[in-house]
């Protein structure tokens, strides 16, 4: 008699390796998975495939060389990334940026919170077996990614924040297009809720799928669309409001589930809240210049720590600088939300159905360069 | 509010050891020095460390009294900074855990002209804004701190990512495999000394 053969049926495990090259991981992320038959027994998210040292990169050029290295992380919404950095940066070297740069900064961070969103919602029906979407969503996206291209030059890896303000000021042409981008979008968002939210399909595939509790999005730190699924009313843009985001009204949705509906819903409500802050920062954009005045050319912050924290399109990105008052930074710690937000997905994932598990993964709105940094 | 209450809690951490950190000679004849590098450490431990910080005269902080600081929010972008023995931070890990702060990351900084390692924690809380920074450092030789992964599960990772960039070993965690470098990594990238 082999022992193999003998072993009980209802206690076989097996090892499932998915990953780092499937479709539904989106990038270089590979999950090793015990399972039991289709049952998720335990999950291990496996790290690393595109590691880059980013914060290595921060401590051996200067201040300013590393600017471009912030698009290469959330490539999704470069800009926040962009805005946290320069920030920080610009709280430790203690520049002031003029109040139009600031309204320039909203509204394209904005602008690329609604494309990372788009792309996320479209890419999201997609691991759930609906094609259409997508080539919706990416119709939509590609209107933001003309508008942020008259103004930053680049269609993804955008850079268009500097120590001090922005790179150049807009044209009257980016006001009028965002303005009929925005009146277009809002006749799009009723069809994606009746083609897409109210789909009954849909709707069996996230609802009470994938719960995320409130307790447990605390002790694992989830921040962003994550968190407000979970019931908790926690956005940095209010929290801890940064720029000129006191300035606007808008509202910050949370859903209680916390199942993948919930943060499904969040993230389409945060698409109608982004487009009335960039509505109303238009309105409101003030005159003046787009630059500080005499921003310092060498940046020599004092020593020091520092932190800033901004609402990426994921949740709370933090930038925390330490400095020996030299032109590079001695040591730059970034904080990326997605990190701890899939960092939760081993225990919620226990128990469920495989095809649930990647609804869950979906719904975490992963960006593994983000994660691997 | 929030802040009074979590510095109150916190400043029980220390009663038993305000009198174990009574400065040695040197810190206190730096006590003169001009206002305090905030990352600087309280106290040099040892004669050697001593030495190494009269070198470097301006980075030297004077014996701050123990226990936890308010800082300029505005300037700092946090609300409390924490400088804790290693022994401590589970304690006050427990503490924040009560209190329903939320974990925001853990790293580490290179200390090497002083030959120390410093591990940063970073909390928030949900409700109400307050950064909440608890710092330790351990020996750059043999870097050990306990873990606080049972605590908050969400340190886990953060606590392998600091193994993996510093080898700071994190005593009693589950699983300290590199996560963001290659399994048989045995190098750690973000020490000042490491070499490509």
């Amino acid at each position: 008699m082999n022992g193999l053969m003998q072993q009980d049926v209802n206690q076989e495990t097996f090892v499932l390796n998915l990953g780092p090259q499937h479709p539904a991981t989106h990038g270089v992320l590979r999950v090793k998975l015990l399972m039991d038959g289709e049952y998720i027994v335990d999950a291990e998210p496996v790290l690393g495939y595109i590691h880059r040292m980013h914060e290595k990169m921060g401590e051996n050029r200067t201040w300013a060389q590393f600017l471009p290295n912030c698009g290469r992380m959330d490539y999704l919404s470069a800009l926040s990334y962009n805005h946290g950095y320069v920030a920080a940066v610009e709280r430790a070297a203690g520049i002031e940026v003029p109040e139009r740069a600031e309204y320039l900064r909203v509204i394209t961070v904005e602008l690329n919170r609604i494309s990372s969103h788009l792309l996320w919602f479209g890419a999201f029906v997609l691991d759930l077996g609906g094609f259409t979407p997508l080539l919706y969503a990416f119709d939509d996206r590609e209107q933001i990614l003309d508008l942020l291209e008259s103004v930053t030059g680049s269609r993804l890896t955008y850079c268009y924040f500097r120590f001090g303000g922005v790179y150049n000021d807009i044209e009257d042409s980016f006001i009028t297009g965002t303005r009929e981008f925005i009146k277009r979008l809002r006749k799009r968002m009723p069809m994606y809720d009746a083609l897409v939210t109210k789909n009954i399909i849909l709707i069996k595939r996230l609802k009470d799928i994938g719960p995320i509790s409130k307790d447990m999005a605390r002790r694992y730190g989830a921040t962003g669309p994550v968190a407000r699924g979970s019931g908790i009313n926690f956005d940095v843009r209010r929290h801890e409001p940064y720029s000129v985001y006191s300035e606007f009204d808008f509202d910050i949705p949370v859903y209680d589930e916390g199942d993948s509906m919930a943060r499904y819903m969040v993230r389409m409500d945060e698409i109608e809240q982004s487009m009335r802050i960039v509505e109303q920062a238009l309105d409101k954009l003030p005159e003046g210049p787009v630059m500080a005045a005499k921003p310092p050319k060498i940046i020599k912050p004092e020593k020091g720590d520092y932190y800033y924290a901004v609402e990426a399109a994921r949740g709370s990105f933090g930038v925390r600088i330490v400095s020996d008052g030299t032109n590079s930074a001695y040591r730059l710690k970034l904080r990326s939300p997605t990190y701890s937000n899939l960092s939760l997905f081993g225990e919620a994932s226990r128990g469920m159905l495989l095809p649930d598990a990647l609804a869950l993964m979906g719904s975490l709105d992963l960006v593994i360069p983000e994660i691997d940094r | 509010m929030l802040l009074a209450k979590i510095k109150e809690a916190l400043n029980s951490l220390y009663e038993d050891i305000q009198e174990a950190v009574e400065a040695p000679a040197a810190a206190e004849a730096e006590a003169a020095a001009p206002e305090a590098a905030p990352e600087a450490e309280t106290a040099p431990a040892t004669e050697a460390q001593a030495e190494a910080e009269a070198e470097t005269a301006e980075a030297v902080e004077p014996a701050a009294p123990p226990g936890p600081r308010e800082t300029d929010y505005k300037a700092k972008g946090y609300h409390l900074d924490v400088e804790l023995p290693p022994g401590k931070v589970v304690a006050a890990a427990e503490i924040l855990n009560r209190e329903n702060f939320f974990i925001e990351a853990i790293t580490g900084v290179d200390w090497i002209e002083q030959q120390q390692l410093e591990v940063v924690y970073d909390f928030n809380h949900f409700d109400e804004l307050c950064r909440v920074v608890i710092r330790s450092r351990v020996d750059r030789s043999n870097p050990e701190i306990p873990t606080i992964s049972h605590i908050y599960q969400g340190a886990n990772w953060h606590e392998r990512e600091t193994h993996d960039f510093f080898g700071i070993k994190f005593s009693g965690h589950p699983y300290l495999v590199p996560l963001l470098l290659p399994e048989d990594a045995d190098f750690h990238p973000l020490l000042k000394d490491f070499k490509a």
